[in-house]
Formats: C-alpha cells, sequence, structure tokens
C-alpha cells in the first residue's frame, strides 16, 4: 500500500487542492491566483529593506518595533495578512523564531520558508537547545548573550531585526540591504 | 480578563481531542505576561465550526528554560489566548 508519505509533494498538494475544489472553497484559478500574486512579491529582500531602513532612520525603527504592519505598508509591501511582530537584537539578547506547532511564517517578507525552518528536528529543538541549535547553524554566541525563543502560535508572525554590523556607516541603503540575509531575520545568522 | 504586562499566568493542564493552539511543552506551566497582542477568534473554536465561536485577547507569555526543561538560560514567548490559561 502506497501511503501519503511515499508521494512527492506536489502529489499530496495537488490532492489537497482538488478536495478544495471539490467542496466548492476555491477555484483552481482562485487558487493559481493567490499564489502567482504571493510568489512575485514574496521575498527576504521585503525584510531586508526593513531592517536596513530601521538601522538609519530611528523614527522607522521606533515604528517597525512598535507597528510592524504600518511599518511594511511604509515600505509598499501592502496588507500583511497576519500582524507583524518585530524583536530587534542587542549586543546582550538574540532573538530566534520558531513554529513548533506547524510553520508560521512571514512569507510575505521572508519568501517561501526553508525546508529546515519545517522539520521536526528544528522545530522541537529551538524551544529546548536553542544555543546548541544556533552553533550548528555557525552561530555561536557568548555565553553571556540572551536568546529569546519567539515560538509562533497565533495570528502574529514574528521577525528578527539584526544588530547593524560595525563599520557600515559609510554604506547605502542598498548596501545595507545586501547584508542581511533570510536566516539574519528568523535569527538563525547574525544578521 | 485585562492582564497587564508582568502578570503571572500558568496554562491550563487540559488535552482536548480537537485542534488546539497550546503547545504541550508549556502545560502546567507559569509564565509572565509581555504584551496583548489582539482579539482573535479562540482556534479551538474555529477548527470546531463552532457557530458562535469565542474572540478573545491573545497574549504573549514569557516562559523561562529552567521552568520548561529544568535547564537551560534561555527563555521562550508563546502566543496564548486567554482561556487557555488562569491568573497563577
Amino acid at each position: 500500500m502506497t501511503g501519503h508519505d511515499d508521494q512527492p509533494a506536489a502529489v499530496r498538494a495537488r490532492r489537497l487542492e482538488e478536495r478544495l475544489i471539490a467542496a466548492g472553497l476555491a477555484s483552481d484559478e482562485e487558487i493559481d491566483e493567490f499564489l502567482t500574486g504571493l510568489y512575485a512579491t514574496a521575498s527576504p529582500v521585503n525584510g531586508a529593506r526593513m531592517a536596513a531602513r530601521a538601522w538609519t532612520d530611528p523614527s522607522y525603527y521606533d515604528l517597525l518595533l512598535s507597528d510592524g504592519n504600518a511599518a511594511a505598508g511604509e515600505l509598499g509591501f501592502g496588507q500583511l495578512s497576519y500582524q507583524l511582530r518585530v524583536v530587534a537584537n542587542a549586543q546582550d539578547t538574540h532573538n530566534v523564531i520558531v513554529c513548533t506547532l506547524c510553520s508560521c511564517y512571514p512569507v510575505s517578507l521572508l519568501g517561501p520558508s526553508p525546508g529546515w525552518y519545517k522539520s521536526l528536528a528544528y522545530r522541537s529543538r529551538t524551544v529546548r537547545e536553542p544555543r546548541q541549535v544556533l552553533a550548528e547553524f555557525g552561530l555561536r554566541l557568548p555565553d553571556s548573550v540572551q536568546i529569546s525563543v519567539w515560538d509562533s502560535t497565533s495570528e502574529a508572525r514574528y521577525l528578527v531585526l539584526p544588530v547593524r554590523p560595525t563599520g557600515t556607516e559609510g554604506l547605502t541603503a542598498d548596501e545595507l540591504t545586501a547584508l542581511v540575509t533570510r536566516n539574519g531575520l528568523i535569527g538563525t545568522a547574525l544578521v | 480578563m485585562s492582564l497587564d504586562a508582568g502578570a503571572r499566568v500558568r496554562v491550563r493542564t487540559g488535552d482536548p481531542d480537537h485542534h488546539t493552539r497550546v503547545p504541550r511543552y508549556v502545560r502546567g506551566h507559569t509564565g509572565e505576561i509581555l504584551a496583548a497582542l489582539g482579539r482573535w477568534t479562540v482556534p479551538d473554536d474555529n477548527a470546531r465550526g463552532l457557530e458562535q465561536p469565542r474572540v478573545e485577547t491573545c497574549y504573549a507569555v514569557r516562559f523561562s528554560a529552567a521552568d520548561l526543561w529544568g535547564s537551560g538560560d534561555h527563555t521562550v514567548t508563546v502566543d496564548l489566548w486567554e482561556s487557555y490559561f488562569d491568573r497563577a
């Protein structure tokens, strides 16, 4: 007997789409339009632009931390389908995002989530031993740095604001944006 | 119920036979309210298709690793609807 787990993800996703269509909840056209629209604009460059702007504009920094949705809107990223909460790293604090129950993730600002974010290992170990998990990503934090883990269990989606690297004072907005990685915005890298 | 930051809450220990958004690892543990996030439909009621699902305030609640796991110096913050916990 062939179980669901033996089938490629695309086949399983298609089965789910067919059930939605059969139930009258969505049409093929609506699903295509939604996915096309999402992937045309969803990219970690969006989150990177927000971080770079916050590094150079104190009022934007304040807005980003107090009202992430408004901050996303100010850079033209439109109406988010979730509440965006941005948590800022500091010299003595490092934040990291996980969703232990499934794989909640701010897709429109980070692009499709990486496979490891959805893995059982990342989801179960990050809340339990984040320092070791981060070390496996190559991020070895001093013991003096407090780690704060955010488990996305609600309508809120989290984004990490990395600390601006030293020696970047002369860089342009585009050059700063290029420094910020998707992993930095999840918290599995420093920037 | 309206809780200020710093209030202590204890997560209920029940194990419902329907969908819920309470991770098992915080059940029975005491945490501290960080912030109220918003008022949203309780996922348990939504998943069961209840005609009048509860709409409740959802809070970011912070737990210490030492309390959750018996070791570790980090914190874990989980978003919890108010019917998921009681005042500690």
